[in-house]
Parts: C-alpha cells; structure tokens; sequence
C-alpha cells in the first residue's frame, strides 16, 4: 500500500510541476465548447439540445488528447522499469498512476462542466444528468484510454494510434452519457443511464489495471 | 540454513532480430558473488541482465530464486536493478526521487536520504531538481539507492557511466562491500573492474542460420 501511495504522491507531485501541460486538456474543453455558440447560433432553445452532446464529445476529446503522455515520461526515463521492479502488483502501481491522472485531468473537466452547461443553456434534470454523467464517465476514459496509452508506449508516435484503439470502446460512454442528458431534456428518466456509467466504472476501474498492467510489460520488454 | 543459491539460472536461450545473442546459458549467483558479464556491444549484456531481473519476458530456460524462495518473500523484494535509465525524474528533486524509489520496494529504507546521498557525494542537493544535476550527478542519484534500499541482489547495467574517477572507485569499494556483507552483484561495464569479480563472458553475436 505504501507502493502505491509513493506512486500517487509523485504523480500528482509531477503533474504540480508541470501545471501548463495540465491546462492543455482543461483549456481544449473550453475552447471547443464556447466556440460551437458562436460557430452555431446562440439560439439557447437550439444549445440547451444540442449542448450535453456537445460537452461529452468535447470531455472525451480532451481525454484522449491527455492520453499519449500519461507512460511516456515514464518509459522513456527508466522510471516504468523501477515500478516493474516493484514487489508491489503491478496493476495496484498503474491504479496510482491512473488516479492521478483522473485527479489531476480528469476531475478538472468535471469541475468545469457545470459551468458550461449553464453557459449553453443546459437546465434542471438536464444539468443534473449531464453533471452526474461526466462526473462519471471521465474516470471511465481515463482507465480505458489508460490501456490504449500503454500498449502505445513502446512506439515512437502513438497519438493517432491511441485514438483508433480506444475510440470503439468510448462509445458506449459517449452513447449512455450524452443519452441520459438528453432523455433527462425531454423529461423522461434517466437514472437508467447513470446506472449503467456507474456499472462501466466499476468494470473499468476492476479490470483496466489487469489489462494496462499486461500492456505495459509488453512495452517494456521490447 | 540460507539456501547455496540466490540465483539459479539454467539453460538460458536469447535471440533478437534473427540473432543468437545467447544460448544455453547457466549461471549460478551465490551470496558474496561478484559476476561481471562480459562482452563486446550487442553481445546481449544488457539483454541478459533485464532478462534476470524478469523486465524481458522474450527469452526460454528457466530463472530460479532459490533464496527468496526459501524464505518465501518475492524474488523482487532481493533485487535492486539499475538499467541504462536511470529511473530518476528530472523534475523532482534528488530526495524526492529517491524517496519514491525507496517507497516501491514496500520496505523502510536503510537509514535516511540525507546520508545516502552524501555517501555517494552528493551532499548538499537534497532539494535540487534533478534535470539541473549534470549526468553524472542523475548517475550518482540512481545510485544512491544502493545505500538507502536493503535489497541483497544489485543488478547493474553500466553503472559507472559518466561518473568520475573517485566515484568509481568508491563505487567499486561499495560493490565489494556489499559482496563482503553477504549481498550479491551482478555487473556489466567497461571500466576495469579493481575488485575481485567472477566473470562471465558473452561471446557475441552469431547469426542465426
């Protein structure tokens, strides 16, 4: 346990550090987000519908664009090489490294979105739903991306790679997310939705580390 | 009654990119051993070594940890490998570094940050950030961890690179005293060894047919 404490106490130490590459992410979210208004049309009856989808596309965006570097560092300094060496598992150590990353990328986008869903008129069960589901479904990008990220980390220029690996699976997230808000809209019942996000984190947040932990030993063998 | 071996390797077989690095290869590790693997560049030094410390799973024959076994506590909690990279992260400090390192063997370290960096001549940069050290002084950090960590087996890859001539020697002083105290090393480098050393030479690249 101390393993995986020094593990997330470094992470979120290094992500301090280097504060401008975390505002990357946070800042892309925004941007996308307050630029569809004024692409668009300002028409609030038109954003309130069109906004939930627009912020979940835009979250998982800004997750996969923070994705490529989250073992990069790592392998490229020898540092993966010391957490291999752990006696500690495996999976517990990447489960530090991933809550970091949710802390420190993830949570900021969660903590934005109330704003931007007032801004693009997004009210009452709407709202809620699309505040709950994000708060959500971030982690849920974060873990599944987590084992695109490392079954890239070997090659040199992962980027698009990642994408093309993860994407299938965001969809679900992005499908069960979104509709929850937009049921929510119509003032039909959401919780279902919310349930199933729920039910996808506690899979993801169970199983990814097993599935980055192996991915990771491939990248380092090689 | 500690058991002969710490480690137990039999019929070790490597190949990379078509090459035979190595093939039936059977070494033995005993408490007090200095092995010192030999060999020109490519001759699959460093490719033996991470294969040992279990980080390349490419490889056939069998690794055993007679010792770790014996006692039963997993192999890696005995063993302190330093590769190539020195593992170090560039924006933390000297203490930080080493105190997370330490964290992840999940035991307490052998006395206190501060000493160890002073035994390996770095007193004074505690709380300097390591990407403002020179390379020999991210070198010295890493091996720092020698003297804070209570691991019996060191695994080092060219650990004397860019460290200057009294580091090396201290180093190497450091290696035979810790073979003295009944730990055990295995070492590959170019430097000459001062210290009594098994060695055990690669003898390179055959191409495979």
């Amino acid at each position: 346990m101390s393993a995986f404490a020094a593990v997330l106490r470094r992470d979120l130490a290094l992500a301090w550090r280097s504060r401008a590459d975390l505002v990357n992410p946070l800042g892309f979210f925004v941007l996308v987000v307050s630029l569809f208004p004024l692409g668009m049309s300002p028409d609030p009856a038109l954003l309130a519908r069109i906004g939930p989808g627009l912020v979940w596309v835009a979250a998982l965006l800004a997750v996969l664009l923070s994705l490529e570097n989250l073992f990069r560092g790592d392998r490229e300094d020898g540092a993966l090489e010391q957490v291999m060496m752990s006696p500690a598992p495996l999976p517990l150590l990447v489960l530090a490294r991933v809550l970091a990353h949710v802390l420190s990328t993830g949570l900021p986008l969660a903590v934005t979105t109330p704003l931007l869903a007032l801004m693009l008129h997004v009210e009452g069960d709407a709202f809620l739903a699309l505040v709950a589901g994000i708060t959500l479904g971030v982690p849920v990008l974060c873990l599944v991306g987590a084992i695109g990220a490392a079954l890239t980390t070997g090659l040199p220029r992962g980027g698009v790679l990642v994408a093309l690996i993860v994407l299938p699976l965001y969809v679900p997230v992005l499908v069960f997310g979104a509709g929850a808000a937009h049921a929510a809209g119509l003032g039909l019942p959401f919780a279902g939705q919310l349930a199933i996000l729920g039910a996808l984190l506690a899979l993801s947040f169970a199983l990814a580390p097993f599935a980055i932990a192996g991915a990771l030993r491939i990248s380092v063998s090689q | 009654m500690p058991s002969p071996h710490v480690l137990d390797a039999t019929d070790l077989a490597a190949e990379r990119d078509g090459r035979c690095l190595f093939s039936a290869l059977s070494l033995q590790v005993a408490s007090g051993d200095v092995l010192r693997v030999e060999g020109a560049n490519g001759a699959g030094k460093t490719t033996l070594l991470r294969i040992l410390a279990g980080l390349d799973q490419d490889y056939t024959g069998d690794i055993a940890w007679p010792a770790a076994a014996a006692a039963a506590r997993p192999w890696r909690e005995d063993v302190l490998f330093l590769g190539h990279l020195a593992g170090v992260k560039g924006s933390l400090t000297a203490a930080e570094n080493l105190a997370w390192l330490t964290a992840l063997r999940g035991r307490p370290g052998n006395g206190s940050v501060r000493d160890a960096l002073q035994r390996i001549g770095l007193a004074g940069y505690e709380d300097v950030p390591v990407s403002s050290l020179s390379a020999g002084q991210k070198r010295r950090v890493a091996l720092a961890r020698l003297f804070l960590e209570r691991a019996p087996v060191w695994i080092l890859d060219e650990p004397f690179t860019a460290i200057d001539r009294q580091g090396v020697a201290a180093l190497e002083a450091a290696l035979a005293a810790h073979a003295r105290a009944g730990g055990c090393v295995i070492v590959t480098t170019h430097h000459a060894l001062a210290i009594p050393a098994r060695s055990l030479s690669l003898a390179g690249a055959e191409r495979a047919a």
